[in-house]
């Protein structure tokens, strides 16, 4: 059953007018896989899961669920489901009647229906609401409804439309572990469209990083933060300064590189630099620094080689980073 | 505020009921109680039973007028509101189509009803039109006059009372809602029923209270297109005023309210007008 819906993109455009928000991107997501399409707003992310949800027509290319070619089909006939960024929860409808609502428009009679919509209630820990009206819940309550309504039909495909942006930054974290489970348990691909890089870090098994309708990299979240592919992708995902080394430009992570005293021998690539700031940050130490011509830089220090070798702001140091621990850029293709 | 309220609204109602409640001859009102007002109106209901008296026959068929309008207004106010919400894509467009639907307001309310004169009299435009084609042979007699012209009048009016709350309930809803029952496999009927109706209960609970009103109180639309031939509620209190009987006209004012009063409590039940306000 699982193997039946590897999700796969070919070639698939949107065009809004003049504005081409998707071109032509082949993506392949396995079945039971955490995919998060991250981006900066207008990259084509969100057109890009409307699409794959159906609200949304594909100007080319095609959309294929396992061996189904689902490009012209209706929302309800793809095995997707969709959960909407404003949850989208009918206000009229009290929590039990929202869960049920898909299993209603097909006709499923009463007692079974809502049999059914009690056990997603139980699964997001929601039995207790079952009487309430979306309006007298929480952000964090109405998003576990949202999740049952969306699982009722038992979809092979969950689409998250930035599930987690209309919650306080507490809430973020616990509704992202309980993401993450829920799609373990359920064995099921979730894609997951975000704008924030740790949303993204943290959840998925694959992550697919989008910039002006292209795919700029896709890989695992070690992968593209371990060797980011391209400048922009070194950019977002942060972490990272942008170097150059024997005449190209790299990515050196933020801990990668290593503070010495002014002058003193290093055969790997290094910048002089003065130290504009230091920030303490628990775990390791945040170091500022400007280069002669500008440039900024950030370092991370462990608290122990901080300790070891004290730095104050304003002064002068090199720095290095090992040839091997750099990101070359792919060439522009 | 209040003092507007009071002077201009609870002031002369109380008069009204007060008045209602006085004696009255030929051509004055005497000050006194009586209740000849309420006795006079209802004369013959209780000798002539199980035969209807001619207060409830007036009410019977102000009812049944106003219940057509109420539907047909309704109808059509209800696709329009919807044609404009949801179909209409740009606001500009939105609110263009919304000021055309006013231009008959351009008018007053005696122009609009006198134009269909020429239009559905005996030798009007749709009679010479049907008798030219040969449709019929004779003029139609119940185009106006009639029942038929007294609805078509009432629709015509207040058919645009019916669209504004409505619409103003429709572009409310969140479009992610429709997607969402598209989404769970809701047919277009389906989202209409489940979700669109619901959501713009408010505006048809208010637009009904505004035509039912009206048309429950109105005595001028029904004396032109009827040809002052067919009886209404609010045709019985302008005979009575016209005929000086204003203990009498009061009586029957004080009993219409209560009729619309109490449609309107019924409706109210429907949906929380304050809450939606």
């Amino acid at each position: 059953m699982a193997s039946d819906s590897t999700l796969e993109l070919v070639s698939l455009s949107k065009r809004y007018g003049e504005v081409l928000a998707v071109d032509h991107i082949n993506l392949k997501i396995p079945a039971g896989t955490y995919c998060c399409l991250l981006g900066p707003s207008g990259c084509g992310k969100t057109s890009t899961l409307r699409m794959i949800a159906g609200h949304e027509l594909a100007s080319s290319g095609d959309i294929l669920v396992g061996p189904s070619n689902v490009t012209d089909l209706p929302p309800s006939a793809r095995n997707t489901a969709m959960m909407f960024q404003s949850y989208a929860l009918f206000p009229h409808l009290t929590v039990l009647d929202n869960v049920a609502f898909a299993l209603k428009m097909r006709g499923i009679e009463t007692a079974t229906r809502h049999e059914r919509a009690r056990e997603l209630l139980a699964l997001v820990d929601m039995s207790a609401y079952a009487e309430r009206l979306p309006a007298q819940l929480s952000g964090g309550q109405q998003q576990r409804v949202a999740l049952a309504r969306a699982l009722i039909t038992s979809p092979q495909i969950l689409l998250l439309d930035e599930p987690l942006s209309a919650l306080d930054p507490f809430l973020r974290l616990r509704m992202r572990a309980e993401l993450k489970k829920l799609q373990r348990e359920l064995g099921i691909s979730f894609i997951h469209v975000t704008h924030s890089q740790d949303e993204a870090m943290a959840l998925a098994d694959l992550v697919v990083l989008m910039n002006n309708g292209h795919i700029e990299q896709k890989g695992s979240p070690r992968e593209v933060f371990n060797a980011p592919r391209t400048e922009f992708v070194a950019r977002f995902i942060g972490g990272h300064n942008i170097l150059v080394q024997d005449g190209q430009k790299v990515a050196v992570r933020n801990d990668h590189l290593i503070l010495s005293a002014p002058s003193s021998p290093v055969s790997d690539p290094h910048l002089d630099a003065l130290i504009t700031q230091i920030e303490y940050q628990g775990t390791h130490v945040r170091i500022s620094l400007a280069t002669a011509s500008g440039a900024e830089l950030t370092a991370d220090l462990a608290d122990d080689d901080f300790d070891a070798f004290p730095l104050t702001a304003g002064q002068a140091v090199t720095a290095s980073w090992d040839r091997k621990r750099a990101s070359i850029f792919a060439p522009l293709s | 505020m209040m003092l507007v309220f009071g002077l201009f609204f609870l002031l002369p109602l109380v008069l009204v009921v007060i008045v209602s409640a006085w004696d009255y001859n030929e051509y004055e009102m005497l000050p006194g109680f009586s209740f000849r007002g309420y006795t006079d109106t209802f004369e013959g209901c209780l000798s002539d039973w199980p035969n209807i008296c001619t207060i409830f026959k007036t009410y019977l068929k102000t009812l049944k007028l106003c219940f057509i309008t109420w539907v047909l207004t309704l109808g059509i106010g209800f696709t329009l509101a919807y044609f404009l919400a949801f179909h209409v894509r740009s606001i500009t467009w939105q609110i263009t189509l919304s000021l055309i639907c006013t231009i008959p307001f351009w008018t007053s309310n005696v122009i609009r009803m006198i134009a269909w004169i020429p239009l559905l009299g005996r030798n009007g435009v749709v009679n010479q039109g049907l008798m030219s084609i040969g449709a019929i042979h004779e003029p139609l007699e119940w185009l106006l006059f009639s029942e038929f012209a007294v609805i078509l009048a009432f629709v015509h009016l207040f058919t645009f009372f019916m669209v504004v709350p409505i619409f103003n309930s429709m572009i409310r809803i969140d479009r992610s809602l429709i997607e969402a029952a598209t989404d769970a496999g809701a047919s277009s009927w389906q989202t209409l029923i489940n979700v669109i109706i619901p959501l713009a209960k408010p505006g048809i609970v208010i637009g009904s209270i505004f035509v039912i009103t009206i048309v429950m109180g109105d005595f001028v639309t029904i004396g032109v297109m009827g040809g002052q031939q067919i009886a209404s509620a609010g045709k019985i209190i302008e005979t009575r005023l016209n005929a000086l009987q204003f203990p009498a006209a009061a009586a029957n004012a004080v009993i219409l309210l209560g009729a619309t009063i109490m449609i309107i409590m019924g409706l109210s039940r429907l949906v929380d007008i304050r809450k939606e306000l």
